[in-house]
């Protein structure tokens, strides 16, 4: 059909999976251009839709007329609205975000680089630690299907999936860090806010992962289910191979192609934990920033956070659905 | 389809009834009775619904404080100190008063927004499902924009625009809900107007408002209510997540969030003002997901033995 609407010299491209794959990548790239330009459009509209203006509260008092003038000028808000956006579309393409509101003379592409770091090596080691861990206690449980290995780790798992993560945060607060402290005097507890030595990370990055670890936890256990009633399995344990080669070989591999699709959401689901877990421990990363940045009503920084966020979270989508056809050759390119 | 052998109308109907027929709804009923953890669930919500109505009835009989007055001096009482039964917050304000005040916001929210995207989720679902075509497709290319777009951010854009009242909040919670509704009930749609007895119902010359009300409806009134119990706990946690951050509903109403907020500023002086909020939040989250997941299981045909 594709094949049919295309120059002779396409056609012979997509006869082939090779090319068929290159074609899937390029469209899927190109599709991620109207989603952020909507995601920019919705969130700009809102802005804009606000009463009064961003100035009404600064320092407190009334301004100038004048002083009013020469803000709107300085920012570009004397400018018509729709020019006004068309303006910033083509200034975030060259990863211009604009001027922060909130801080004198920063830019919210120098405030976003300053936040990074913070942000990124919480969230990598959450990652780093949901694939193992949750795929782990999921094939265990599975393995040992209606035993109490089984219940308590569901058990874990819809606890984890339940309870938010600003209440898991606080409650290992509590108990890692207040408590710890009263009962050892001091000689072992974990710190609760700041980041710098390794015991800052710990708190944080369990916190974060709980949930993911949860549902991947979950979806492992019910796939290794489906997988390990299946005759290839029965086969590989009937020629006597070891349960070890079992498990990872034949039991793993298949399992495993569901719990690729939810890394996305994943991704996700990190990118707008880190609002929370930066807040309940108060790591200075882009969470904490775009939390500040609603409170003091810093619209171009919210509006750049909210940019990079969903552009983040569009590029893990891409690569988990590129990913996903190279992992399950089953997969239909279309 | 194969007949009883001797297939006499006076045989072919005593082989109808001979075993007892259960509705989908009475059959649902039974194994949800049967799950133990969604009856659990199910009772802690009824009493999570007493206290919401019941607290100021006890402030009215003295039994409880009153969750706004301050007694400065039993700021930060530990639980059991000067007669608070759970302590008191930073500004001496009783914490078992405002944990039983905090229902209210939770349940409110939770019911309110699923009351707001019923209506919207049914009517374009069911618009784009039944008809297809533009209105289809625009729906289908809006949610996967709209599902870029991670739902805590939106929230929290919308209300540090709008201004955190409490219609500002049910508004942005349910602006980012409606759209799994929707796609929900679209796709119910378009599997069950393919069966026959649609087209039964079409042939024998049913008007699409009946079609649509007394067939397709009907038939995805189970995922809806299971897709809407789900929506409930989600609702509560974006409210509590909106509170924590210190954007949500505004003081001197007590909100779990709230609590968990303000007590964290003196979390190693009284930890218990985080505890118990926190307790609070977390139970009711399971047991909205105990409930949702028994429904789940006792609605879906296919888990029927």
């Amino acid at each position: 059909m594709r094949g049919a609407l295309l120059p002779p010299q396409l056609t012979a491209i997509t006869s082939t999976r090779a090319g068929s794959l290159t074609i899937f990548i390029v469209r899927r790239i190109l599709w991620m251009v109207p989603i952020l330009f909507f995601v920019i459009l919705i969130t700009f509209t809102l802005m804009h839709l606000a009463p009064g203006s961003p100035w009404d509260k600064a320092g407190g008092r009334q301004l100038s007329d004048t002083v009013v003038n020469n803000l709107n000028i300085r920012y570009g808000l004397n400018k018509p609205v729709p020019q006004q956006f068309l303006l910033y579309i083509s200034s975030v393409v060259h990863f211009d975000f604009g001027l922060s509101y909130q801080y004198q003379g920063k830019t919210v592409s120098g405030l976003l680089l300053e936040s990074w770091p913070y942000t990124a090596t919480i969230g990598v080691l959450a990652f780093l630690l949901i694939i193992p861990v949750g795929v782990g206690l999921g094939v265990l449980a599975a393995l040992r299907q209606n035993t109490r290995v089984d219940y308590i780790t569901m058990g874990f798992a819809t606890v984890a999936a339940s309870f938010p993560n600003f209440v898991i945060g606080a409650l290992m607060v509590v108990a890692l860090s207040v408590l710890a402290y009263k009962a050892t005097g001091g000689n072992f507890f974990l710190p609760a806010a700041g980041f710098g030595v390794d015991d800052h990370l710990i708190m944080p990055v369990v916190t974060l992962a709980l949930l993911p670890i949860a549902y991947t936890a979950r979806l492992t256990r019910a796939s290794t289910l489906e997988t390990i009633r299946q005759d290839f399995v029965r086969t590989a344990w009937a020629k006597g191979l070891p349960e070890r080669l079992v498990v990872i070989r034949h039991i793993l591999k298949n399992s495993l192609i569901p719990v690729v699709t939810t890394l996305g959401p994943t991704f996700a689901f990190l990118v707008t934990g880190s609002v929370i877990v930066e807040t309940v421990f108060s790591i200075p990363g882009i969470g904490r920033a775009f939390v500040v940045a609603i409170e003091s009503r810093d619209y171009p920084m919210i509006l750049g956070t909210t940019v990079l966020f969903s552009l983040v979270i569009a590029v893990a989508n891409l690569i988990v659905d590129v990913a996903y056809v190279f992992i399950d050759p089953r997969v239909r390119l279309t | 389809m194969a007949l009883p052998a001797a297939a006499n109308i006076e045989e072919l109907s005593a082989w109808e009834v001979s075993e007892k027929q259960i509705g989908l709804w009475s059959d649902a009923l039974q194994r949800f009775r049967r799950n133990r953890l969604a009856i659990a669930g199910a009772v802690l919500i009824g009493i999570l619904v007493l206290v919401a109505f019941g607290s100021p009835l006890l402030v009215h009989l003295g039994i409880i404080a009153d969750p706004i007055k301050q007694h400065v001096e039993f700021i930060e009482a530990g639980p059991g100190q000067n007669g608070y039964a759970l302590g008191a917050d930073e500004l001496g304000r009783d914490t078992l008063s405002r944990l039983l005040f905090g229902s209210q916001v939770s349940l409110a929210v939770g019911i309110m927004v699923q009351a707001i995207i019923l209506p919207i989720g049914l009517l374009i679902g069911l618009t784009a499902g039944y008809f297809g075509g533009r209105i289809d497709n625009l729906l289908m290319r809006f949610t996967d924009i709209w599902y870029a777009f991670p739902d805590l951010l939106f929230v929290l854009v919308v209300v540090s625009v709008f201004g955190p009242s409490l219609l500002t909040i049910f508004g942005a919670i349910a602006l980012v809900n409606w759209v799994g509704l929707a796609r929900l009930v679209r796709g119910q749609v378009l599997s069950i107007k393919e069966k026959e007895f649609v087209e039964a119902a079409r042939s024998s010359g049913s008007s699409p408002a009946k079609l649509i009300l007394k067939h397709l409806l009907p038939n995805s009134l189970g995922p809806i209510i299971v897709t809407l119990t789900f929506g409930i706990p989600n609702a509560i946690f974006l409210e509590a997540v909106l509170s924590f951050l210190g954007v949500g509903i505004q003081p001197p109403t007590p909100t779990w969030g709230q609590m968990v907020f303000d007590g964290y500023e003196a979390i190693y002086a009284n930890p218990s003002s985080v505890v118990f909020p926190a307790l609070a939040i977390g139970f009711t989250l399971l047991a909205f997901t105990f409930v949702g997941d028994g429904l789940r299981d006792a609605l879906d045909p296919r888990m029927r033995r």
